[in-house]
């Protein structure tokens, strides 16, 4: 759920040019072949409404498919089970029309009706989906996710194949939500047929079908023939061996016995592996929609202060902290990561100088400093990271002591009013479910997560803020959206005037693979929303 | 003997009863709430709320402890939170590749363990012995996974003689079980050293020299079976000691078994699989030790069980 990685912006995904698999554009590649990808853990779940990791977030992608899709490799929504839609002047009603003929892979053919069901499925408290919320602004939200009903009246279907859905307001994430994967289609008498376990019976119409799946060893994808974008996928099978460790699974990679460690390249090996002439052009890299922060609560003495706050944003020496990961991430000043729509390219931040954080501290009536706790997850290498704030806090007085907890436990600490005075995000941090600026802040900086339970771990709420986050979100006219990315700027920019987060950098994602495999362009390898990698256009060179 | 079994059997299933109860309690006093796990990090309060009353969470623990119970006597030991799945589900097709990996471990460290033992107590006080015991104690306090590690690289990375992690057939099976075995051989060796010398000292070897016999002969009539009476015992117990180091082993050769599984299961809070494995462990610990008490009186005619 946490790790949930989105990635990359355009410019990033261009600036990772590798002259390796420079294909000839116009020649299609050839169907067939085979790749293996392995994760150390287990896929929890193919079920589109339910599944929220890293791992099968992609795979389902593969599995399933939404009324609209991104362009592979970019953050471009375009139409995919819709052949077209339009959206009403006023931002409330969406219509789409459906292709026709495109089948699931029971071999029955996807309606109208099944779009409506799959989203009311998502929103249906029984579904227990991660992402019931993402439907909010739909009408009848509330009575289906309140269990009053199990219809959302705020989607109708006049024929077969047009779905027409009315907001209750305007939102201008609402393309985002129509192609995440809790929307995606599923055929309602598989669902009922399977029951809680329909994550394991996936069916969809997506590019694979699930061919097998042995619990805790492998799961075995295979080319869906029927699949309606013709020419696709390239490979006929993924097996995705489960189980293995990162390390060892480098090392099969270099042996060529698989072609995707899914779990990148290990903090350990990094500086080997990037160091190596021979893997060079087998690494992919591209920035991703994550910043790394410290919460400071301002519930708690004394980071009522803003003084105090501010003088922590410029007492971390963060170029330190970016150069003891390896230099996989790059320093941050904003809440919003450079590739996504809004971040302010020429905002400075505040900047490392010790002297100018003790004179504030001295302003705040603190220059003898205090004692705090900092909470961090305890995972290599976020203790580590704790340590280098640790030790720049102390500079200017400020006595932090680490509270290294498993994830879960400091989850719990930050959603208490007065649970964790700092936390250290790494591991936990934030990253985007799509590409939009509102991603960073509702949860997060907005008054609604300020709440018991809540993601909002600093407490910070800015009434004000939040009424222009609200009127940010309700310009839905496409015309308007630069507009509407600017703003998002200066609301990041004016949160952090309040400075409740120090942050601190933005993460690198890294994809390293087989000679064997390749995409069109590297950037299907991290792919933007597929995250990382897009495996309905990888092909297998020994098929070509 | 039929008692003596079902009193054994009682006491197992008392002993389950308890490593349930403290489990539970020890897994429920933690701050971590499953519910918002479950709900995911866009949920609202008020979701976040109807999850936990919809797995019960929001219930006093001694009702969710009944709740488990009631179901654990069904047969069911409850869904796990973020797999999406029943633990009976997550857990038995998982056992096979765990016993596999129990007996090769054993196979592994009776056989090195007991040669070792042997040969460092023949030549007691010689350089070997001490070479052989200084081995045993690296061996006894390596960690399982760097040891595998180890084993991996210079075996199947370097070498190349074995696959790289994997499972499925026998040339699987080697380096786990010896990764395992190991730890386990150290343990035997020490025992089966000071059983073999302790054997040496007693007054029917000396009389065996004195009538003649061979010096292979002594070894084998006389000398390792006796010295292999304490040593059954132990293996009954064996079950509880690997599955500690079954965690470890199964992370680094990507092995299917139990111990993959609670990993993932203790990285993630996923109590109920948390729950499930221990108490099928904990069966399985009990079942060993009896088993290895039913065997003790073949072996050894001066048991005699009650």
């Amino acid at each position: 759920m946490k790790r949930l990685m989105m990635s990359v912006s355009l410019a990033a995904m261009l600036a990772v040019g590798i002259a390796a698999f420079q294909t000839a554009k116009a020649d299609e590649p050839k169907q067939g072949g085979e790749m293996t990808v392995t994760f150390h853990d287990d896929i929890p779940t193919l079920d589109p409404a339910i599944g929220y990791d890293w791992k099968n977030w992609s795979m389902i992608k593969s599995l399933f498919d939404g009324l609209l899709d991104y362009k592979p490799g970019t953050t471009e929504i375009v139409p995919d089970l819709a052949e077209s839609y339009t959206i009403s002047p006023d931002g409330i009603t969406y219509t789409f029309k459906l292709r026709h003929g495109v089948k699931f892979q029971n071999g029955r053919e996807l309606k109208a009706a099944d779009i409506k069901y799959s989203i009311e499925r998502a929103v249906n408290p029984k579904t227990q989906s991660p992402g019931a919320s993402y439907f909010g602004s739909i009408k009848g939200y509330d009575d289906v996710a309140g269990g009053k009903a199990t219809e959302l009246s705020g989607i109708t279907t006049p024929d077969d194949y047009t779905v027409v859905v009315q907001l209750s307001h305007p939102d201008a994430t609402m393309l985002h939500v129509f192609a995440i994967n809790f929307a995606y289609a599923v055929p309602k008498e598989e669902v009922e047929k399977y029951g809680a376990d329909f994550g394991h019976h996936p069916v969809g119409t997506g590019a694979f079908k699930l061919a097998e799946w042995t619990s805790g060893q492998k799961i075995v994808f295979a080319r869906n023939k029927d699949y309606y974008h013709a020419g696709l996928p390239y490979l006929d099978k993924i097996t995705f061996e489960l189980g293995q460790d990162p390390v060892v699974a480098l090392t099969r990679m270099q042996k060529g016995e698989i072609d995707i460690p899914g779990d990148g390249i290990p903090p350990a090996k990094f500086v080997e592996v990037t160091h190596d002439a021979s893997l060079k052009d087998l690494i992919i890299s591209a920035d991703q929609l994550q910043t790394g922060y410290v919460t400071m609560n301002v519930n708690i003495k004394p980071f009522d202060n803003v003084l105090v706050r501010q003088a922590v944003n410029m007492a971390i020496n963060k170029a330190r902290i970016v150069k003891l990961i390896n230099g996989r991430a790059t320093v941050a000043n904003q809440p919003l990561p450079p590739a996504m729509p809004g971040y302010e390219k020429d905002y400075q931040g505040y900047k490392y100088d010790v002297a100018k954080a003790k004179e504030l501290m001295k302003q705040a009536g603190l220059a003898d400093g205090f004692e705090t706790d900092l909470y961090v997850m305890n995972t290599d290498p976020q203790p580590k990271i704790a340590q280098a704030i640790q030790a720049d806090l102390k500079a200017i007085g400020i006595k932090a002591n680490i509270k290294s907890l498993d994830q879960s436990l400091v989850i719990a600490a930050g959603g208490k009013k007065d649970g964790a005075p700092m936390i250290w995000s790494g591991g936990m941090a934030w990253i985007a479910d799509f590409p939009d600026a509102s991603n960073f802040y509702t949860a997060i900086l907005g008054c609604g997560g300020a709440v018991d339970g809540g993601w909002n771990w600093a407490w910070y709420c800015n009434k004000a803020l939040d009424d222009r986050a609200d009127k940010a979100n309700a310009i839905t006219d496409p015309a308007k959206q630069a507009e509407r990315n600017a703003e998002w700027g200066k609301i990041f920019e004016d949160v952090m005037k309040d400075a409740p987060w120090a942050p601190i950098f933005n993460e690198k994602a890294y994809v390293i693979h087989s000679k064997r495999i390749a995409g069109k362009d590297n950037s299907v390898f991290i792919d933007p929303i597929h995250i990382p990698v897009n495996y309905d256009v990888l092909f297998a060179k020994d098929a070509q | 003997m039929p008692a003596y079994i079902l009193r054994r059997l009682i006491q197992a299933l008392l002993i389950l009863l308890g490593v349930s109860i403290i489990t539970f309690a020890l897994l429920y006093l933690l701050p971590a709430d499953p519910a918002r796990q479950v709900a995911g990090r866009t949920a609202s309060v008020e979701q976040v709320q109807r999850v936990r009353e919809q797995l019960g969470l929001n219930l006093p623990i001694w009702q969710q402890y009944g709740r488990y119970l009631w179901h654990l006597l069904q047969g069911d030991l409850g869904r796990s939170y973020l797999q999406r799945s029943q633990v009976v589900d997550l857990v038995f097709p998982r056992l096979p590749a765990t016993a596999l990996l129990m007996v090769g471990s054993i196979f592994f460290e009776l056989i090195l363990g007991l040669t070792f033992g042997l040969i460092a107590a023949l030549r007691r006080n010689s350089t070997l012995d001490q070479a052989i015991m200084a081995m045993t104690f690296v061996f006894v306090s390596m960690p399982a996974f760097l040891l595998g590690l180890l084993l991996l690289y210079f075996f199947a990375v370097y070498l190349g003689w074995f696959p790289i992690g994997g499972y499925g057939e026998f040339k699987h099976l080697i380096l786990p079980s010896l990764s395992l075995g190991l730890l386990g051989a150290g343990w035997y060796a020490q025992q089966m050293r000071s059983s073999v010398i302790e054997v040496l000292r007693q007054d029917y070897v000396r009389t065996a020299r004195a009538k003649g016999l061979s010096r292979a002969r002594i070894l084998v009539l006389h000398i390792v079976p006796n010295a292999l009476l304490p040593i059954i015992a132990m293996i009954g117990l064996d079950i509880g000691y690997f599955m500690g180091g079954a965690v470890l082993v199964e992370a680094v050769y990507g092995w299917p078994g139990i111990g993959q599984l609670t990993w993932q299961a203790i990285q993630q809070l996923d109590i109920p699989i948390i729950m499930g494995v221990m108490l099928v462990v904990a069966f399985a610990v009990a079942m060993g030790s009896l088993l290895a008490d039913l065997i003790a009186p073949f072996v050894d005619p001066r048991i005699k069980l009650r």
